[in-house]
């Protein structure tokens, strides 16, 4: 019993869990009209709905991200390329005849692309993931400048942003995307070799390579993936607010999404995944966000508390203070 | 004779010839750019970026990474506004202040990232949300700064003679940089610097002062982030909360193409200073350009980080 119990409390997903719950309550008690529960145009509103929809470019990027970081990699240019795709979704959305589906699977390509060339560059030329994608994060924006031509592209077509407004079953339909891809990637990451893969490359690419594991395909596997979550994320942004906006779309996200991804209890040095604790991590966030704004604090002090919050969850999770908690624990079961 | 060159001098010489190239290439193409007074506007106009790089420079030559430079000069920068337009501070005071809660920032900063071993990246990043913040609690908006002695310090110059006069933002960030290239290179601290880089394990086994090295890197780079702010409000006349977004990445970038390894113990500040005269020629020659797209600025950086990066790899893989 106190053994599993220990083995419960050293999970840092069980840590972010407790914090989400916590704040959830805080706000079921605080917060007048949290769960408050109104249907407009056939289409469920009440503030934790909201939550999952307003977080479901973070939370996909985080789970692409989770995979990329379970190999020993990072991925800073995510945000840059969501500002790329909803770029290029906007120019053919404004510019050409395409049917929607056209240019979702279009974008979805462009994104995959632009991930195997991250995947290429750390697999085939041994670069460093963190200087790797360092390239793309500061080239991204400006291509994507150069998609639009400099300026934000606003577009009106009910198809495509359905993407971000639409609705089923009474639910946005981002809710059901971000389920999709969470139920995907668990499936395959439990359920087939892939998972294992991932987390042998992280642990020692060096040893997973000599066991005879596909390492380079795996590499350009995690961040195309990646590469194509980034560009749904992206073409979710630009469909919410009717516009591509190339400076400001999915601006320092990569940092939200690597945030989310470290909070849940996945190892920055690879070798261990939670997809549940990334997901766990940016529902954290963004709860954290809405409750701020729903507050009478001030908004100028949002920042301020959320550092001060990531703060509190990373020191607990930090190695040094839960060795000296478990010792502290260990010293009073002996005294007992 | 025979030319040897050190094959890891390589990558600084191979700024040194863009840096070259891409200057001349620009004057042939425009009349009027090959002239002292671009090259002191570069100095002048990207004098709060290379202040930083410079403190970056020392950050990742121990291997480490810091974000938050960019919020804590916005910080530094409102604050700086703040004591002397509402405090009413006389600007030397102020100025110590602001410069003193920039070294202990970054000084926070490194004790966690060194006794907690939390990663580098999390803390700076968790600090960019803080100094942000922070700034946008301090003052929502963009504050300027009347006070006299203020005044003539933003419009004072060293003459060069022939009517030249280099402001004292670029005077600034040229003594940063000999400053740092002497602390890197005659320094016990400077040599720490690169031994933990180098191999953090060898570096403590050795007898070297691992925890001071470590902590003390995130304090010089918030002391220089400080400064920066400092140099901003001389450069604008105002602090504002919000400047310096992304401007991490530019010193980040500008300190690869002068040279120094993300991976860390390879790096100088002479190097850092061409890394930002290149960003800076970038930007200059768009200005020049006129209509050109300002995308083009961070694509080109992109492609020459690319250059650079694959060039590093390749000259570290073969020795």
């Amino acid at each position: 019993m106190g053994r599993r119990t220990s083995d419960v409390l050293s999970r840092p997903a069980f840590w972010v869990g407790a914090a989400l719950l916590g704040l959830v309550l805080v706000n079921a008690l605080v917060t007048p009209g949290f769960f408050e529960v109104r249907v407009v145009n056939g289409r469920l509103f009440c503030t934790p709905v909201d939550i999952v929809h307003q977080a479901a470019p973070v939370l996909l990027l985080a789970l692409g991200m989770t995979l990329v970081i379970g190999t020993g990699g990072i991925d800073l240019s995510v945000g840059a390329v969501m500002a790329i795709a909803g770029a290029l979704a906007a120019v053919l959305l404004t510019g050409t005849d395409l049917a929607v589906p056209w240019i979702l699977v279009g974008v979805l390509g462009a994104g995959v692309g632009i991930g195997l060339v991250n995947g290429g560059l750390v697999s085939i030329l041994g670069i460093q993931p963190i200087i790797a994608t360092l390239i793309l994060l500061t080239a991204g924006r400006g291509l994507a400048q150069l998609i639009t031509g400099g300026h934000p592209v606003p577009f009106e077509r009910p198809a495509f942003q359905a993407l971000a407004g639409g609705a089923l079953l009474g639910l946005p339909i981002t809710c059901f995307i971000v389920a999709g891809v969470l139920a995907v990637a668990v499936g395959v990451t439990r359920h087939t070799a892939a998972g294992l893969y991932i987390q042998a490359v992280g642990d020692n690419e060096k040893a997973a390579r000599l066991a005879g594991l596909p390492v380079r395909r795996i590499q350009f596997g995690v961040y195309g993936c990646l590469g194509l979550l980034s560009a749904l994320a992206g073409m979710i942004e630009a469909a919410d607010i009717k516009c591509a906006d190339p400076s400001n779309c999915g601006l320092y996200l990569e940092l939200d999404a690597i945030l989310a991804v470290v909070l849940g209890g996945t190892l920055l040095t690879g070798g261990r995944i939670s997809l549940v604790g990334s997901v766990l991590g940016a529902l954290l966030i963004q709860t954290l966000t809405t409750t701020l704004l729903m507050s009478d604090i001030d908004v100028a002090y949002n920042l301020v508390v959320k550092a001060v919050a990531v703060l509190a969850v990373c020191g607990i999770q930090a190695p040094t203070i839960r060795g000296a908690i478990r010792s502290r624990m260990q010293r009073g079961k002996a005294t007992q | 004779m025979k030319l040897s060159i050190d094959r890891s001098r390589i990558p600084i010489l191979a700024t040194l010839v863009a840096f070259v190239l891409l200057f001349l290439a620009a004057s042939l193409r425009y009349p009027g750019f090959f002239s002292l007074w671009v090259i002191i506007n570069l100095l002048g106009d990207n004098a709060f970026l290379g202040i930083i790089a410079v403190g970056m420079t020392f950050v990742i030559i121990s291997g480490g990474i810091d974000l938050s430079v960019g919020a804590l000069m916005a910080l530094s920068s409102i604050l700086l506004a703040v004591f002397i337009e509402v405090l009413g501070l006389p600007p030397c005071v102020a100025v110590a202040a602001v410069i003193l809660i920039g070294a202990l920032f970054g000084f926070a900063s490194g004790t966690l990232i060194h006794f907690l071993a939390l990663p580098a990246f999390l803390v700076t990043l968790v600090g960019m949300f803080l100094a942000r913040g922070l700034a946008l609690v301090v003052h929502i908006e963009a504050m300027a700064i009347h006070h006299p002695l203020y005044d003539t310090l933003t419009a004072a110059a060293v003459p060069l003679g022939g009517g030249l006069r280099i402001p004292i933002t670029a005077v600034t960030f040229l003594a940063v940089v000999a400053a740092g290239t002497w602390a890197l290179g005659h320094t016990r601290f400077g040599r720490n610097v690169y031994a933990v880089g180098g191999n953090e394990e060898a570096a403590l086994l050795l007898g070297v002062a691992v925890a001071r090295t470590k902590v003390g890197v995130y304090t010089l780079s918030g002391f220089c982030s400080a400064l920066a702010g400092v140099i901003y409000t001389l450069y604008n006349s105002a602090g504002d909360s919000s400047a310096g977004i992304a401007l991490e990445l530019d010193a980040i970038a500008a300190v690869v193409v002068g040279g120094a390894l993300l991976t860390g113990g390879v790096g100088s500040a002479i190097g850092t200073l061409m890394g930002v005269l290149i960003f800076g020629t970038i930007q200059t020659i768009l200005n020049f350009e006129g209509t050109l797209n300002a995308g083009w600025t961070r694509v080109a950086i992109g492609g020459l980080l690319l250059v650079f990066i694959t060039l590093q790899r390749f000259l570290l893989r073969k020795s």
